[in-house]
């Protein structure tokens, strides 16, 4: 698409945006440039301040300093319904969505003026049958599958007739079949002459699909490249600055069972959630297992009931250590030997304004810090600075804030908790989510460590390359099913992606298809 | 930039920005800020009832510091603040909202009074502990009910708990009304009075102040060893500021919240019984002047900390004071107190923002 | 009971309900914003006090609700301010809002205890007033009675017709969400606690110069929390609310009924009715986790700041 040359301002350019928050510069001196009809990839690592230079861009938060032009004009945008009225338009990461809306409804919520009911309806299933996006206006959201719920935010998007299109990590919620569909309809919008800006840390897919990519690191831009004539290797170089290291996984044999599921099924108490329907897994020391899946797939549910935090039907459905733990609340089942990191960091897995000492406490009083019922601040403290060792966590003593940590380091103090506590089995819940790729690869090192040392791992992920580099075996929940497990080295990306998309709804089986 | 926002700009060129750590200083200088803004607030109040405003201030805070009965006054109406303001606090920092103190306090009160009525004779020097530990017991049965139909049918113990205030004070009127009414007390609404055996002793000569007092301090010794020694006060912080955190880690709900309101409701029920056993002598159809929703402000002022609430209830305490002696003195309406202490509660939740937030200068837009 | 004891019951029912509907019309709205504010006693004794001194220095009932809904909305402007603008806690600050407002009412009021008000005039439409029956128990009331079934319409017809009542919705879901897509979040959320507070106003004028035509300190007498509780009892849904106040209009006029008519039982156990009967309404509606985790905000009572 050579449509940048042939007009002399760009649709959008950004000069030495600058955005500071306490104690870290999320953007500095950021320069980016996003020609008519162009698709333009925003490039970096978690963590690399892509997201808050969309959201300046999209009205949600305001840059400290720098200037922003919209086709040639300088703009100021205080809002987001300031950035639709110049033309933007944005599909979001988390949906933004209301489940008990309708489509239509959560499409007319985003406009300043809507039209009547009947007629946004006709207008919704025109561009939506134009761009091959089939969506029903009149159904329920919570309904939906989360292709589908993407549908729903691009239509929206589109139907406003934006000049600029954001994209905020659209894949990351899509089986690969799925994205394949996408960049179609990618494809054909930048034909029309709409700008997309696509924000991604994965490699492949900016160079199947971007013009050019912008790269961040460190909140720093660090260079621009046409995709098409790179390869991974040397835009991963740009993204993180260095080599890309690999993990080893010794082959091993494992050893005994430490966690079998039978049959197990679990209602939801969350009108909106999945129950779980018929699972078995066995986990053996010594042995990772990976679950892969789209979100919003079971996830939730299956760690909820692995941990204790919701009760199962029978005892035996979950078995710890041979142990029948179903009924079991979460510190009975912490005593046979599980351990767990949570997904969400910041109030579930670590209390934000406790400081480290009193976060090791959090999952660690059976490790000597209570007596009597006493806590014991000396023996918190030791061992919140021995895990703040063994991890390199970055903080100004044990008495630091969890939350004032960022993300990599706050979970690198959670998962040397855990580990240190001297599980038999730990259930990791996306161990990399939201992570630098330093601490990522520590991370990693340190559950294989576990691993090869002859505990059990679960780790639940939406990031199929990190199951693949770390995982002995792979099942994949879908719908609230568990497939059989599969060993990694006889797997392919293709095959769990069929798998994903769990072949249940007749929308998804479209997606498949296609 | 749309004309508004430019003039917002214009007008108040600052914006607020989350600190990184919340900052300590503040959380002590909040407290201090408010009761400051507060008497300012008094001053205006006083300018506009056309008071000389020093005069009004020096009646309304500083007169009932004056000699040693007046000291014993306060530390007397702070005991019972002090006892409802420490009980609350442990159930609010666990994100318990008991706010029916004031009916746990009542009933306490009545628990008691069914001891020094009916079994004072028999009794003798056991009594007195007898009857704390029945008001104690009392304040603990009105505040199981909301914890009950919180932990069994889920239901909003604020609301529930703040109905069966309306519902004790009904209790207590019925009582001395109709059962317990004193035959021989001219049909006033009181029961009668209580044996000597049955009434707190004065600590100090010429002073009203009992025994409540260095009982209500021990307590908060005690409540602060619960706090920041025990695991379970742990576990009931962590509940408040994370409740995800509380179910990851096992922590029982159920456990905390039964925890916060017995505890709540047994000491509201001793402030109550050490009231009519103190200073009343006799169980009446009104044994509060709000003391269990002044105990609220006092928790909060006090920031949620025992020692903290020891020195809140001494300002309330005063305030009650200083109101009483506005009306003597001044002819001022007595209720200026609980203006006084919603204002210094509003003053405080504004303060307390700028513990996690300071204020900033908008940087100005970079010019082209 | 026949026919001629029933009917004054019935239409006391109704004038005692009316300020409920007002007071929990408001919250409702409040809540569906995503704001829980538990300052609703306070703004109503506020309004309450603010009407009768304006009933009594003007002579004029219009502007004694003008003065009630002025009053109480000022102090809910004071609450928003706190929680929405420098993100207090609005459990803490609806208390401290409840508080303040009792306070001040009673301090503002005591030159008023006990002087006499002119009562809200009952309407008297050309005959029909004084049909049997039907002209007592339909068309005998004061104008408020009437215009509490209208906003009932009006907010039911704003929540789920229109397209700003569909944003403040979104508001109280996910105020993140709605502020991503474009919604002025914490003005709407304002316009929501501002309407809220006028609705409380209201309320408490009713009761100062038509319920009870006097002013005594705590005039409310909790009727505040009644409306909060009302508002969980209707699932937060407006038509619920309108039968939840009839529900508990009846049970206060009952109360009052069993009294003149000799029941043995001591009155105190019957003033103790309403805020027994609210304990058992709420058990029976969250008795079911499901029935609140449906239909209350999902955002309920969480600060959100655009910011941050």
């Amino acid at each position: 698409m050579s449509a940048t040359a042939a007009l002399p301002a760009p649709r959008l350019r950004l000069r030495g945006i600058t955005k500071r928050y306490p104690g870290v510069v999320a953007n500095e001196a950021i320069d980016l440039e996003v020609g008519v009809g162009e698709i333009h990839a925003l490039l970096g690592e978690n963590g690399a301040g892509k997201s808050t230079l969309m959201k300046i861009v999209y009205g949600v938060t305001r840059p400290d300093a720098g200037s922003i032009e919209w086709d040639g004009r300088r703009v100021s945008i205080a809002s987001p319904a300031e950035a639709r009225r110049l033309g933007i338009g944005m599909v979001f990461q988390h949906f933004a969505l209301f489940e008990t809306l309708t489509v239509a409804e959560n499409i007319a919520l985003a406009m300043d003026e809507p039209p009547k009911p009947a007629a946004l309806a006709a207008r919704i299933r025109e561009v939506s049958e134009k761009y091959g996006l089939p969506i029903d206006p009149d159904r329920l959201t919570h309904s939906m599958s989360v292709g589908e719920r993407q549908r729903v935010e691009i239509v929206r998007c589109l139907l406003q007739s934006p000049r600029l299109l954001i994209m905020d990590e659209p894949t990351s919620v899509l089986t690969p079949q799925a994205v394949l569909t996408l960049f179609e309809t990618l494809r054909r919008l930048a034909v029309e002459g709409m700008s997309i800006l696509y924000i991604s840390h994965k490699l492949d897919e900016i160079r199947a699909l971007c013009d050019r990519a912008t790269v961040l690191r460190g909140g720093r831009c660090c260079g621009t490249a046409i995709p098409r004539e790179e390869s991974n290797a040397s835009l991963a170089r740009l993204m993180i600055g260095g080599e890309l290291k690999a993990c080893q996984l010794v082959p091993r044999t494992p050893g005994e069972i430490e966690l079998e599921l039978t049959n197990l099924s679990v209602a939801t108490r969350d009108p909106f959630g999945t129950p779980l329907d018929g699972l078995n897994l066995r986990v053996r020391s010594g042995e990772i297992v990976g679950i892969a899946g789209v979100s919003g797939n079971g996830q939730k549910e299956l760690l909820a009931a692995l941990s204790g935090e919701t009760l199962s039907p029978h005892g035996g459905m979950v078995r710890i250590g041979g142990q029948p733990a179903g009924r079991l609340d979460p510190l009975q089942r912490r005593a046979l030997g599980f351990g767990f990191v949570p997904e969400e960091r910041l109030g579930r897995g670590a209390v934000p304004l406790m400081s480290l000492a009193d976060n090791a406490l959090l999952t660690g009083a059976s490790a000597g810090m209570v007596r009597h019922g006493l806590i014991r601040r000396p023996v918190m403290n030791r061992f919140a600075r021995e895990t703040i060792a063994a991890f390199t966590v970055k903080c100004s003593s044990e008495q630091a804030l969890a939350g004032s940590l960022s993300g990599g380091n706050l979970q690198k103090f959670i998962v040397g908790r855990e580990t240190r506590l001297n599980p038999k089995l730990l259930v990791v819940a996306q161990p990399t989510w939201g992570v630098d790729i330093g601490a990522a690869l520590l991370i990693r090192q340190a559950l294989i460590d576990l691993r090869d040392r002859g505990v059990a791992l679960l780790v639940i992920s939406e990031e199929l390359d990190e199951l693949f580099m770390i995982c002995d075996r792979i099942a994949v929940i879908a719908q609230g099913r568990l497939s059989p497990t599969m060993a990694t080295g006889e797997l392919s990306v293709e095959r769990v992606g069929v798998l994903m998309a769990g072949g249940v709804s007749v929308a998804e089986a479209a997606d498949v298809a296609a | 930039m749309s004309p508004p926002d430019s003039l917002r700009r214009r007008l108040w060129p600052f914006r607020l920005e989350r600190r990184a750590t919340p900052s300590a200083a503040m959380r002590l200088a909040s407290p201090l800020i408010a009761a400051t803004a507060m008497a300012l607030t008094g001053l205006v109040v006083f300018l506009i009832l056309g008071q000389d405003p020093l005069t009004a201030f020096r009646v309304f805070f500083l007169a009932p510091l004056g000699g040693s009965y007046e000291v014993g006054e306060l530390l007397l109406k702070a005991s019972p603040l002090m006892l409802c303001a420490l009980g609350l606090a442990i159930g609010f920092k666990a994100n318990v909202w008991n706010i029916g103190a004031e009916g746990q306090l009542i009933v306490g009160g009545i628990a008691g009074s069914a001891v020094a009525l009916f079994g004072s004779d028999a009794l003798g020097t056991l009594t007195l502990p007898l009857m704390l530990l029945a008001g104690a017991l009392g304040g603990m049965a009105w505040a199981a009910i909301p914890a009950f139909l919180r932990t069994r049918f889920h239901t909003n113990e604020i609301l529930v708990s703040l109905m069966l205030v309306y519902i004790a004070q009904q209790l207590l009127g019925y009582l001395v009304h109709g059962p317990w009414k004193d035959p021989a007390g001219y049909n006033f609404p009181q029961s009668r009075a209580f044996a000597e055996a049955a009434i707190l002793p004065a600590l100090v000569e010429g002073t009203r102040v009992t025994g409540a007092w260095p009982l209500a301090l021990l307590l908060a010794v005690l409540a602060w060893l619960f706090t920041s020694r025990t695991h379970a006060g742990y576990r009931m912080q962590v509940a408040g500021q994370a409740p995800a955190a509380a179910l990851y880690a096992g922590f029982s709900d159920k456990r905390n919240i039964w925890l916060a309101l017995l505890v709540g409701g047994g000491m509201a029920g001793l402030a109550g019984i050490s009231e009519v056993a103190g200073p009343i002598g006799l169980l009446q159809a009104v044994i509060s002047p709000g003391y269990g929703f002044a105990a609220i402000i006092v928790a909060f002022v006090g920031r949620l900390h025992p020692f903290g609430i020891v020195l809140a209830s001494l300002l309330m305490s005063l305030l009650y004071l200083g109101g009483e002696t506005a009306q003597v003195e001044l002819q001022l309406p007595s209720s200026i107190t609980g203006l006084f202490q919603g204002s210094l509660l509003f003053y405080l939740l504004a303060a307390d923002l700028f513990i996690g937030f300071r204020l900033r200068r908008i940087p100005r837009p970079v010019t082209p | 009971m026949n026919l001629d004891h029933l009917i004054p019951i019935l239409v006391s029912t109704v004038i005692a309900a009316t300020p409920l509907i007002y007071a929990a019309l408001g919250e409702l709205v409040t809540e569906r914003a995503g704001v829980l504010n538990l300052g609703v006693e306070g703004m109503m004794l506020v309004g309450a006090v603010a009407a009768f001194a304006a009933g009594i220095a003007t002579g004029s009932l219009i502007l004694a609700f003008i003065a009630g809904m002025l009053a109480a909305t000022a102090l809910s402007l004071l609450f928003a301010f706190l929680s929405l603008s420098l993100q207090t806690n609005q459990v803490a600050t609806g208390l401290a809002l409840t508080l303040f407002g009792i306070g001040l009412s009673a301090f503002v009021g005591r030159s008023y205890a006990g002087m006499p008000i002119e009562r809200v005039p009952k309407l008297d439409i050309a005959g029909l007033s004084d049909l049997p029956v039907l002209g007592p128990l339909l068309l005998n009331y004061d104008l408020p009675v009437y215009l509490s079934i209208a906003l009932y319409f009006a907010v039911q017809h704003f929540l789920t017709r229109s397209h700003a009542g569909l944003r403040l919705r979104a508001c109280g879901e996910s105020p993140a969400v709605a502020h991503a897509i474009g919604a002025p979040v914490i003005a709407i959320r304002y316009k929501a606690v501002m309407f809220g507070g006028a609705m409380s106003g209201i309320a408490g004028a009713y009761l100062s110069t038509a319920l009870t035509p006097m002013w005594v300190e705590g005039l409310s007498a909790g009727r505040g929390w009644i409306a909060l509780a009302l508002v969980v009892f209707a699932t937060w849904k407006p038509l619920r609310v309108l039968l939840g106040a009839y529900l508990f209009g009846g049970v206060t006029v009952m109360q009052l009924y069993a009294q003149g008519f000799g029941v043995a039982v001591p009155s105190e156990f019957l003033s103790m009715l309403p805020y027994a009967a609210t304990i058992i309404v709420l058990v029976l509606i969250c008795r079911d986790p499901k029935t609140i985790l449906l239909n209350q905000p999902a955002s309920l009572g969480k600060s959100f700041h655009p910011d941050a």
